[in-house]
C-alpha cells in the first residue's frame, strides 16, 4: 500500500511553534515548566519545544525523557524483546508542571504508563500531554491538552510520524495495514 | 532481537549477541536502581520462587531484590526451613510448588545438573543460581557487567582466573562467558586444585601454576574463594603457603598494568587470597560486582519472563 503525506517538516514545525505558544499562554509563562518526553519521538519533541519556548521566552526549561517499555500491560503479547530505553528525568518532579510529549495519541496506553512512572518519580502539581497528531479511538479516558493536528483514521491505518533526529526524514504519513498483521 | 531460551541454566551456549543483550538491558535496570522509588511494574502479577538448597546469603538476596524491584511477588524456602528436610525428593518438592503456579524458579543445588532437571519437567521457566561445581550464570554475567565498566571491549582482554578452579562454578561460567565475549582466559592455581581433564574440555584456555607469571599481561584478575572447608583433605599443603603462593598482594597488584580490573565473587577471605589493600583499592570492582548483580537479575528475569518462548 502507498503511504499519503499528511504533512511535511515546515507543518511540523509550525506546529511545534503553536503548541510552544499555547504551553506558555495556559500555564501563562514558563515558569515551574518541565517536559518529559516519551522515547524515542517524543523525546525528540519534547527538544524542540524546549528550544521553542527558550525562543519566546527566554527561559531554559529542564527537558526529561521516559521509556515506558517497564511499566507496559502486554509483555506478553510483544513478539520481539523491546530494548529497554533510557529513562532520564534530571530534575525533581514534585511540585513541578510537567508537559508529557509524544508523536501520536491513539489508544491511551502509552500515555497512562507514562503517567504512571513519571508518579514513581515523585508528586507533580500538574501533568499536561502534548501530542503532535491524536488518532481518537482511545481505549482509556485520556485527552490531549495540546495537539498538532487530529486525524481521525481507521483502525486499519497507520499513522506514522517521522522526524530528522529519529528517522533521517521528516513528515507525518498514512498507510494501510498490511492484511497478515493482526 | 528474538530471545529463544526458556531457562538461563549456564553460559555455555549463549552467543555473544544474547550476552550482549542481556548486559545492555541490565545497564536500564542500573538506572531504575538509582530511581527515587527504585521500582517498575513490568513483572506484576508474576510470581517468583526462590529455592536454596545451598547456604546462600548475597545471591538469595539479590535475587529477591531484584524479583521485587520488578513488583514480583517472591516466595522461597531454604533447605533447613522445608520438607525437604523430611525426605521429600527434589522433583516432588517443584510439582508440589508448581502447580500453586510460578512463572518462574530460581534454585540453587549441590547437584551439577540440577537446574536442568527442573527446567525439563516443569512448564515454569528456571534460572541456575549454581549447580555444584557446573555453573552459576548469573554470576558470569555480573562479573561481565561489572568489568565492561572499566573495560570498553573484552576483545584479546586476558582474564586470568586465580584458585581452585576444580570446584568453582563461578570460574566455569566465568570461561564460557568471557570467553565467548572475546577474552582470553588463564586460570592459576596449584595443580591439585585444577581438574585434570581440564585442558581436554577448555582447550583454548591457558593453564598456569606460578600466579606472579601472569600478573603482567593480566586485564583482569579473578579472584575465587577459596573453600577453607576443603583444606585438610590433601589438595594444598596449607593455607599459609597457598597465600603465599596465590593471594592477590599489594605487592604483586604492582607487578600488574595499572588499571587491571580485580575481581571477586565473594565472600572473600581477607588476608588469605586476597589483601584487604587490594579488596578496597583502585582496582577492586567488588562493589560494583555486587551491584551488577542486582541489575542483572533484574534483566534476567525480565527477559524470560517477557520473551517469546521456544517450545
Amino acid at each position: 500500500m502507498p503511504e499519503r503525506q499528511l504533512a511535511d517538516a515546515v507543518e511540523i514545525n509550525r506546529m511545534i511553534t503553536r503548541i510552544a505558544t499555547q504551553i506558555i499562554e495556559r500555564n501563562k509563562g514558563s515558569e515551574n515548566l518541565a517536559l518529559v518526553g516519551i522515547v524515542r519521538r517524543g523525546d525528540a519533541l519534547a527538544k524542540r519545544l524546549a528550544a521553542e519556548i527558550k525562543r519566546l521566552e527566554g527561559r531554559d526549561v529542564p527537558v526529561g525523557a521516559i521509556d515506558i517499555t517497564l511499566y507496559r500491560d502486554d509483555l506478553q503479547l510483544a513478539a520481539e524483546m523491546p530494548i529497554v530505553q533510557a529513562t532520564s528525568i534530571p530534575f525533581d518532579v514534585t511540585g513541578k508542571i510537567i508537559v508529557l510529549v509524544d508523536d501520536v495519541l491513539y489508544t491511551g496506553r502509552t500515555v497512562r504508563a507514562a503517567l504512571t512512572e513519571i508518579l514513581d518519580f515523585g508528586r507533580p502539581k500538574i501533568i499536561q500531554l502534548a501530542v503532535l497528531v491524536d488518532r481518537i479511538h482511545r481505549e482509556l479516558p485520556i485527552g490531549a491538552d495540546f495537539t498538532g493536528r487530529k486525524i481521525p483514521a481507521s483502525t486499519s491505518e497507520i499513522v506514522d510520524v517521522f522526524l530528522e533526529e529519529t528517522d533521517e526524514r521528516e513528515g507525518i504519513f498514512i498507510k494501510k495495514k498490511e492484511p497478515e498483521e493482526g | 532481537m528474538t530471545w529463544t531460551h526458556k531457562n538461563l541454566l549456564g553460559l555455555e551456549g549463549l552467543s555473544r549477541e544474547e550476552i550482549t543483550f542481556i548486559l545492555d538491558t541490565a545497564e536500564r535496570f542500573h538506572e531504575v536502581l538509582d530511581r527515587p522509588i527504585p521500582l517498575v511494574p513490568a513483572l506484576r502479577g508474576k510470581t517468583i520462587l526462590n529455592m536454596f538448597y545451598e547456604p546462600s546469603t548475597r545471591t538469595a538476596t539479590s535475587f529477591a531484590m531484584a524479583a521485587k524491584r520488578l513488583s514480583a511477588d517472591v516466595v522461597g524456602f531454604s533447605k533447613a526451613s522445608s520438607s525437604v528436610k523430611k525426605g521429600e525428593t527434589l522433583l516432588d518438592t517443584v510439582r508440589t510448588i508448581e502447580s500453586m503456579r510460578v512463572d518462574g524458579v530460581v534454585i540453587r543445588h549441590s547437584c551439577p545438573g540440577a537446574a536442568r532437571f527442573i527446567a525439563q519437567r516443569i512448564d515454569a521457566f528456571v534460572i541456575n543460581a549454581g549447580d555444584g561445581a557446573h555453573e552459576h550464570p548469573t554470576q558470569g554475567l555480573l562479573d561481565l557487567s561489572a568489568a565492561r565498566k572499566r573495560l570498553e571491549s573484552f576483545e584479546g582482554r586476558h582474564l586470568v582466573v586465580v584458585g581452585d578452579i576444580t570446584h568453582s562454578r563461578v570460574a566455569r561460567s566465568a570461561i564460557y562467558g568471557f570467553s565467548t565475549m572475546g577474552a582470553e582466559i588463564t586460570v592459576c592455581g596449584p595443580a591439585t586444585l585444577i581438574p585434570p581433564h581440564f585442558k581436554k574440555a577448555f582447550p583454548n584456555v591457558g593453564i598456569e601454576t606460578d600466579f606472579d607469571r601472569l600478573l603482567a599481561d593480566a586485564d583482569m584478575i579473578m579472584m575465587l574463594r577459596l573453600q577453607l572447608e576443603r583444606q585438610g583433605k590433601g589438595l594444598f599443603p596449607s593455607i599459609r603457603e597457598y597465600r603465599k603462593l596465590y593471594c592477590l598482594t599489594a605487592e604483586r597488584i604492582k607487578k600488574a598494568k595499572p588499571d587491571v580490573v580485580v575481581m571477586h565473587p565473594g565472600p572473600m577471605n581477607r588476608g588469605i587470597e586476597i589483601e584487604p589493600a587490594v579488596a578496597d583499592g583502585p582496582n577492586s570492582v567488588v562493589l560494583a560486582q555486587v551491584r551488577a548483580g542486582v541489575a542483572v537479575r533484574m534483566a534476567v528475569l525480565y527477559i524470560l519472563a517477557g520473551g517469546e518462548l521456544e517450545h
